[in-house]
């Protein structure tokens, strides 16, 4: 059960959570301008790093907001939490 | 035998003033409060408890805790009975009844002990060599396997015990009450930290509670006394006895099951709760686990009587009980002279020790001597010799390299072999915390090396096994946790105690063999030295594919005593390094813990809240029956006397195609949508075009998914130029808001779209049939009812009944029909006059099955009915609602896939079964071809069945392939080995042009 630091409501049980799969897919200005495979990439493809993965979750019995996390796939371990909308952390603009 | 013949007249922590009575297999016995069953046992001579899993052989107590293999029983009988509980950690109360497990007919004569007489037949992966083929006898063989081997029986009915469970914090949780735990939890508690401290014995004190030694210059036991009064008196310090920490799980949780009234007899049992589980959001984590005796795997190592030698002294010193009259201790280390002095003070006669170590410690050597036993350095028992009890053990010299014998053998008789080959620190908490293992040579045994979570492990946990380095790590590590959290300076002083010298133990894994007998390892399982020898041959040398292959370690105690025995034997026989083989991965729980304990109280109507309209109270006095629709409880049917389902949902549905039904929909789901941009999120996020929706005026969406998908439907109303009324269905209510956000707040940040959830703010009675419009006009005065002023696909606000109210005039059963939305609080009045102004039309309630008939002969689908996340608009014959302008919706990219444009996708279709009173099963195959053989290529299913009161007839709504163009044709339709036919069909089977939904 990890502990989720919700930006407005604070450390919470992960069970307060939904999980939204991988951060900084952005969704295409023109989605009818792309051709199969890249819609295809858009839709389908994820990244399955073992080590720190840029992710998405929501307070979903909490506020409802949604919120970027940073989380090591192998140890579990949270190293920032981070607004929607904003670049990762961990990398270099 | 006289009652608890084995039991000392003085000593131990027992309350002699008082006797409790118990049975085992049937027979009576006496002990006394502060036994557990182990021990009573053992006070009345009783060594036999059970047959092994495999063999049948007979088996003894080995431990004297958690780590007990063999000594598993039946609790209690019926509804409370509790299977393969260690017989060392039940507590002994008046009245108990426990039997042994896996033996038929008895425990002293067993049919299944054939086996060990064919005990060359069963290598190990037997089964999977055996029981290969043919694949179809495997059910037969299966029978007579789960009949052969296994353990106890769970209970058949309900348990009717109650259970609770509760959240904690602490800044400081302590693993293991011994003296390394007691150390750190009164570091922390005099530092001010919250301190829980938990420990799975009935008392705190672990290894003090059976050893002996000093602290701070006074017997430890009484050391003990005043560190348990003194952590009582700390407020902030909670101390959990009978309590195993049992998961350790991500960022410092932890799960501790307690048990609260396992040691009562039933009498007493009443009102309290039986056990309860703690879930623990931890700080710190001090692992004070202690560490786990390991057997020596010599031949005959099973037999009663065999056991580890920290059991036979811990039944010495803490419960007075004579383990035997005459033992052979064997030991690989030092801490076995103490266990050889305790029971022969304790009145076991000690024939002799033997040390696998050529070098014995001089001092504790001088001492046995003293005491007259003597030391046989070097040796080793080699066989055990008994039936159902040892008689003898056989010693031999070992050789130089472990692996040979040498010099005569010696028979010593004897009825007690109490053996120690070394000690395993009890890492199972550390390795699920994710923290990494290294071998220790010198100890022979894995240490916690490096950790992943803010945890500290300290004692014999952590390979200390003295005294006084165990204390001090204790204290060391407690007031570090507590100062981490803010409390005290981080330093503490440590209890003193006498250091010991310790001379390294000798690791023989496997005790050379002087004969034939069977070397177990792994005593629950029945797996032996040889097995693992075998599957090693046979190319398992994988320490995750052995454990799979023999099963050692796969038992209720999880391998505690046998594990890294079976790994260094693994090692051995592979030619590879200990630490280069591993361990296999330990799970949570470290013992067995209840499903009652982990539903805790969320069982039976607390095991998920049930929703409810503010008309129910009115449908459980109409004798309605209620269907589950998520959370909802929603009526299903409402039967008059008598009736059957059929017959009662063929009345509703006539009711309501000739006359009045009203329906209570108030659990649809309801989104109040503002703010400037809250038109395009619909837009977005439906297929359809909203910008140029009157107010005044409804829509009918359909959601899809980015691939184009169906996910939700409903109808959405406009209140104002910046406000729109959302119905989603009732079962998809909380999905369709969570999308709505998500599309807000993830890519659409900066538009300015307030959502609320308003379902249970309104209450909604829905009242369709010829006769609508008149019983509104009569209720409501001051909305415009004809069809040019209230059009189909409008609201107007008004009031009904004298109720303010929001009318809308939406249809999903077909007929003229108006939805009444109502304050809440205002629903049973609403629901109330509705239904006696209605009375002069017959007006009848209808349910959900009725309301499923009527919209299917309509043709209008149920999202999750006629789609499964497969299914597009176009499949659903829904293409007029696919805004072909719009330049963008989500789901509109996904549906120019070709796969989504394929001829050949399943579509809507309605079926006409040729048996017009048969209604086909919901789910039946339509079939390519009747007379092919199996496996038939399968071109459908049947979505919705029904019979029609309307049409006099059954029919269906089904996704068949290319099913468009193929109305008129007769298909095959299979269920439960039965073929049907029915004919194609466009799906709406019921006022085609919608005269009557408009009228």
């Amino acid at each position: 059960m990890h502990l989720i630091a919700c930006p407005w409501c604070g450390p919470r049980d992960e069970a307060e959570f939904s999980y939204g799969g991988e951060a900084h897919i952005l969704r295409p200005e023109q989605p009818d301008a792309l051709d199969d495979a890249a819609f295809a990439n858009y839709l389908f493809m994820r990244g399955n790093p073992k080590g720190v993965h840029a992710e998405r979750w929501v307070h979903t019995v909490g506020c409802r907001r949604w919120f970027n996390a940073l989380r090591s796939t192998v140890t579990h371990e949270i190293t920032a939490i981070y607004p929607m909308g904003t670049p990762r952390p961990d990398r270099a603009p | 035998m006289t009652a608890q013949s084995h039991r000392n007249p003085t000593g131990g922590r027992i309350d002699r003033a008082r006797t409790l009575g118990f049975t085992f297999n049937g027979r009576y016995y006496e002990g006394h409060p502060g036994d557990t069953l182990a021990s009573a046992l053992l006070a009345n001579g009783v060594h036999l408890v059970g047959r092994s899993f495999k063999y049948h052989r007979p088996r003894g107590i080995v431990g004297s805790g958690a780590e007990e293999p063999n000594a598993l029983v039946q609790l209690g009988q019926g509804a409370l009975t509790e299977p393969n509980v260690r017989a060392t950690q039940a507590e002994l109360h008046d009245g108990l009844a426990a039997a042994s497990v896996n033996c038929w007919p008895g425990v002293r004569w067993d049919i299944g002990a054939i086996n060990g007489l064919l005990g060359g037949l069963f290598p190990a992966g037997f089964y999977y060599k055996t029981f290969m083929w043919p694949a179809r006898a495997w059910r037969a063989y299966e029978w007579f396997i789960r009949r052969a081997a296994g353990l106890g029986l769970a209970p058949r009915e309900p348990d009717p015990e109650r259970y609770d469970g509760t959240h904690a914090h602490c800044d400081v949780l302590v693993a293991g009450g011994g003296p390394a735990g007691l150390a750190a939890a009164l570091a922390a508690g005099r530092a001010g930290g919250r301190v829980i401290l938990a420990d799975e014995q009935a008392e705190i004190g672990g290894s003090l509670l059976a050893g002996g030694g000093t602290i701070d210059g006074r017997p430890a036991r009484a050391w003990l006394d005043d560190a348990t009064a003194e952590l009582a008196g700390m407020a902030e310090v909670r101390v959990l006895p009978r309590a195993t920490v049992f998961g350790y799980y991500d960022h410092n949780y932890l799960g501790i099951a307690e048990r609260l009234a396992d040691h009562l007899p039933p009498a007493e049992r009443a009102g309290r709760a039986r056990q309860r589980v703690w879930k623990v959001r931890a700080g710190r984590v001090v692992l004070a686990t202690g560490a786990i005796e390991r057997p020596l795997v010599f031949d005959g190592n099973d037999r009663p009587g065999v056991m580890l030698a920290t059991a036979a002294q811990a039944y010495a010193n803490r419960w007075a009980v004579r383990v035997g009259d005459r033992a052979v201790v064997v030991t690989n280390n030092d801490s076995a002279y103490q266990t050889a002095l305790d029971l022969s003070e304790s009145g076991v006669a000690v024939a002799l020790l033997a040390d696998l170590r050529a070098e014995v410690p001089a001092a504790l050597a001088q001492r046995l001597s003293r005491a007259g036993i003597e030391v046989a350095a070097g040796s080793a028992v080699v066989d055990a010799a008994g039936g159902t009890r040892v008689t003898s053990a056989e010693i031999r010299r070992l050789g130089a390299d472990g692996t040979t014998l040498e010099g005569p053998a010696r028979h010593v008789p004897c009825d007690v072999i109490a053996v120690s080959g070394g000690w395993s620190p009890a890492v199972h908490l550390f390795s699920q915390s994710g923290g990494r293992l290294r071998w220790d040579e010198a100890i022979a045994g894995f240490v916690p090396d490096i950790s992943r979570q803010a945890e500290v492990s300290v004692g014999a946990a952590r390979g200390t096994f003295d005294l006084a380095a165990a204390l001090a790590e204790g204290a060391r590590a407690g007031a570090a946790a507590a100062h981490a959290a803010g409390f005290g300076d981080g330093t503490a002083t440590a209890p003193a105690a006498n250091a010991r010298e310790v001379i390294a133990p000798r690791p023989v894994w496997r005790v050379p063999s002087a004969g034939r007998g069977k070397a177990f390892v792994d005593i629950q399982n029945d797996v032996t030295a040889a097995d693992i020898a075998l599957a090693a041959r046979e190319g398992y040398s994988a320490v995750e594919h052995l454990k799979r292959y023999t099963t050692t370690g796969m038992g209720t105690d999880q391998g505690k005593t046998s594990n890294v025995n079976a790994l260094a034997i693994l090692a051995h026989a592979t030619g590879t390094a200990i630490p280069a083989v591993g361990t296999t991965t330990f799970r949570p729980p470290y013992t067995p813990v209840t499903f009652g304990a982990l539903a805790g109280r969320t069982v039976g109507p607390l095991f998920d809240p049930a929703r409810l309209t503010a008309m129910h109270p009115w449908h459980v006095q109409a004798g309605t029956r209620f269907e589950d629709v998520g959370q909802w409880k929603r009526p299903w049917y409402y039967p008059r006397g008598s009736e059957t389902l059929h017959q009662a949902v063929a009345r509703e549905c006539r009711a309501v195609r000739t006359s009045l039904g009203i329906m209570d929909a108030s659990t649809l789901g309801k989104i109040d949508i503002q703010g400037p941009d809250a038109a395009k999120l619909l837009d977005l996020v439906y297929t359809n075009a909203w910008g140029g929706l009157e107010v005044g005026r409804c829509r009918y969406g359909l959601m899809l998914k980015e691939d184009g998908m169906v996910f939700d439907d409903g109808v959405t109303a406009r209140l104002g130029p910046q406000h729109f009324h959302m119905t989603t269905t009732t079962g998809g209510a909380a999905r369709v808001m969570a999308w709505l956000e998500e599309w807000l707040q993830t890519e659409r940040p900066h538009w300015r779209v307030y959502l609320t959830s308003v379902t249970t703010q309104w209450a909604v009675a829905a009242i369709a049939g010829p006769n609508a419009r008149r019983l509104m006009a009569e209720l409501c005065p001051n909305i415009a009812l004809d069809a040019i002023d209230f059009p189909f696909m409008a609201w107007r606000d008004g009031t009904v009944a004298g109720i303010a109210a929001r009318v809308f005039r939406v249809s999903f059963s077909g007929e003229s029909a108006f939805e009444i939305n109502v304050p809440s609080s205002q629903g049973m009045a609403l629901w109330q006059a509705l239904m006696t102004a209605g009375a002069k039309y017959d007006i009848t309630p209808y349910g959900t099955e009725a309301m499923h008939v009527l919209r299917a002969e309509k043709g209008f689908v149920i999202v999750g009915q006629e789609t499964d996340g497969t299914v597009t608009p176009g499949d659903l014959g829904m293409d007029w609602i696919v805004g072909k302008k719009k330049p963008d919706f989500v789901g509109r990219r996904g549906l120019a896939r070709a796969d989504c444009k394929r001829p050949d996708r399943k579509q809507l279709v309605g079926l006409l079964p040729q048996d017009p009173k048969e209604v086909l099963v919901e789910g039946a195959q339509i079939m390519a071809d009747a007379a092919a053989p199996p496996p038939v290529p399968m071109e459908g299913h049947v979505t919705s069945s029904y019979w029609s009161a309307t049409l006099s007839r059954s029919f269906a709504l089904a996704l068949l392939k290319g099913g468009r163009a193929r109305h008129g044709q007769t298909v095959p339709v299979h269920a439960y080995g039965k073929t049907s036919w029915a004919q194609v069909t466009e799906p709406i089977f019921y006022d085609k042009e919608g005269e009557k939904l408009r009228g």
